[in-house]
């Protein structure tokens, strides 16, 4: 195809753009409005399954000691920790250090402030050898006298894997739905344009343009609405993103949650909004031209 | 080369033959009229060869295609072989003189440079020159017919195909139109034009192929069998 060519292609798709300036304008937002919640879930699962899998990861238990055992007691629980064969070795925190562990975690927060040594257990920091077996060794520790509770990532890991599940589901259904209804309105769009101009199509189609070329400038025309849904789409993504871990990180004291910097996510993220754009773009003109080259 | 061997049409909607059997020929630089009375079938003909239809049983061979078996994608091609002029013109009505003759390059993929030399070349040949910047409204019947002709010559078909060029004209115009087809027929295109218009047919003294009812009925230079209109 000759360059000029090319030149004429892009001018008449962006001539069907402003032709139809409030299809366009909508077809736009709802691209938007679609592309951010398909990647708002996308995000959301992406730093769950994160979290998952460094929780999972942690190979480090937390055992707490009944409060009401002597001192000395406490320390002797520890021989028999070290006798589970799944420990590599148990670490003794008292609850003094524990609290000045905790001070300086949390030494800005009110809500911490009055935190005594008393209010706290001494503990042990459990380290396995084996990650696989640690549901077994947990309840090995449990078994053993003067432990009171005991605290594991995997418990935690395994709340975030319902909420994976259920995001899993909910995301892959909401994304098909709404690229569903973005290719529509797009489709719908390019439609219109091309009833406008059937007598053109009609003319080409007697002159003999082949139906590529008829319809390169729709694909045009949807390729760019996709394109500009998805630039404004990831923009937002990315304050909102910004703005959402910014919030969390200040309610979320307790370093529950972990966020990833949107900048670790921009390649995907654009790769993700791009291919979404051409793929609601390109395929809602290309399916809306066919009916109109049967001749 | 336009050659028709036993072609039977059946619009399968209605079921009953628009073609019953035609076969005819019509060789390169020939100008021939093709007339029958309404509903005969000469429009469809037309569809045939443009590759709008496909017989239901015969062969169809035009410009070297074989349009009982031609693949879609192989059908723009076709057309680019073939000019056609339709009675209500079709041409585009927000383009110019110049921007409709110019989009019929376009669409076949002209560089700009073919245009600017060959669009005002062939608005000279139809007698358009001054009027270029018009647009059809602003255009009296004939030069619209003129128009549709230029559109249909630009990319230099080997055939032009014309059904009922000159019905919306007076007589006088209908004369002129046939006058410039003829001296485009001169210049080597192979012409194939429908008509009404007996009084102009016997002007011309061509080949006449008279179709009824789906049959080729009379076929040559002696002119055609009378019907009613
Ligand atoms: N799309 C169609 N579906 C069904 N029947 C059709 C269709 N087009 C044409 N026919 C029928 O086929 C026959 C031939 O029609 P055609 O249009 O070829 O006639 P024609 O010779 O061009 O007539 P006219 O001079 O009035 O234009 C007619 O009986 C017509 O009713
Ligand atoms: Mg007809």
């Amino acid at each position: 195809m000759k360059f000029n060519n090319l030149g004429y292609l892009m001018k008449e798709g962006f001539r069907g753009i402003f032709l139809h300036g409030f299809m366009s304008f909508a077809a736009v937002c709802v691209t938007v409005a679609c592309l951010l919640i398909v990647g708002s879930f996308s995000i959301l699962m992406y730093n769950v399954n994160i979290m998952v899998e460094d929780l999972n990861k942690t190979n480090e238990v937390l055992v707490f000691i009944d409060e009401t055992l002597p001192d000395a007691e406490a320390k002797s629980v520890g021989t028999k920790i070290n006798q589970i064969p799944n420990v590599q070795n148990a670490v003794f925190v008292s609850r003094e250090e524990a609290l000045k562990a905790f001070v300086a975690d949390y030494q800005d927060n009110e809500a911490f402030s009055g935190v005594q040594a008393e209010d706290l257990r001494h503990r042990y920091v459990v380290t396995l050898m084996d990650n696989e077996l640690i549901k077994d060794t947990v309840a090995q520790l449990t078994g053993i006298a003067g432990v009171a509770k005991i605290s594991a990532a995997f418990e935690l890991a395994e709340g975030f894997t319902t909420i994976q599940n259920v995001l899993q589901i909910a995301s892959i259904a909401i994304i098909i739905v709404l690229l569903m209804v973005s290719l529509l309105i797009i489709s719908n769009t390019v439609k219109l344009a091309m009833y406008d101009r059937r007598d053109e199509i009609a003319v080409m189609k007697m002159v003999g343009a082949t139906n590529g070329f008829i319809r390169l400038p729709f694909v045009v025309e949807g390729f760019t609405l996709g394109m500009i849904g998805a630039a404004i789409a990831f923009g937002l993504e990315w304050l909102m993103y910004d703005a959402l871990v910014l919030k969390i990180g200040a309610e979320d004291t307790l370093k529950l949650f972990s966020f990833v910097p949107f900048t670790e996510l921009l390649l995907p993220m654009i790769v993700t909004f791009v291919a979404a754009g051409l793929f609601v773009g390109v395929v809602g003109s290309w399916t809306s031209i066919r009916k109109f080259l049967d001749v | 080369m336009i050659e028709f061997t036993d072609v039977v049409k059946t619009y399968t909607d209605v079921g009953n033959d628009a073609l019953r059997g035609v076969s005819m020929q019509i060789e390169d630089g020939e100008f021939v009229f093709l007339v029958g009375p309404s509903g005969s079938g000469k429009s469809t003909i037309i569809k045939l060869i443009t590759g709008e239809l496909q017989p239901t049983s015969g062969t169809v061979h035009v410009n070297g295609y074989s349009l009982e078996r031609i693949r879609k994608r192989e059908i723009p091609y076709l057309r680019r072989t073939i000019g056609v002029v339709f009675q209500d013109f079709r041409l585009i009505e927000n383009k110019t003189v110049y921007e409709n003759v110019a989009f019929a390059m376009r669409a076949i993929g002209a560089a700009d440079n073919e245009i600017h030399d060959r669009v005002p070349y062939i608005l000279e040949l139809v007698g358009l020159e001054n009027k270029i910047h018009r647009h059809p409204n602003e255009l009296s019947g004939g030069e619209q017919q003129r128009l549709a002709i230029a559109r249909a010559l630009v990319n230099n078909p080997s055939t032009i195909i014309a059904d009922e060029p000159t019905g919306n004209l007076d007589p006088a115009r209908s004369l002129e139109i046939m006058e410039l087809l003829q001296e485009i027929n001169k210049l080597g295109t192979t012409l194939l034009v429908v008509t009404h218009q007996m009084e102009l047919v016997e002007q011309f003294g061509n080949r006449v192929i008279s179709i009824d009812e789906g049959l080729v009925v009379s076929d040559g230079m002696e002119g055609y069998r009378e019907y009613e209109v």
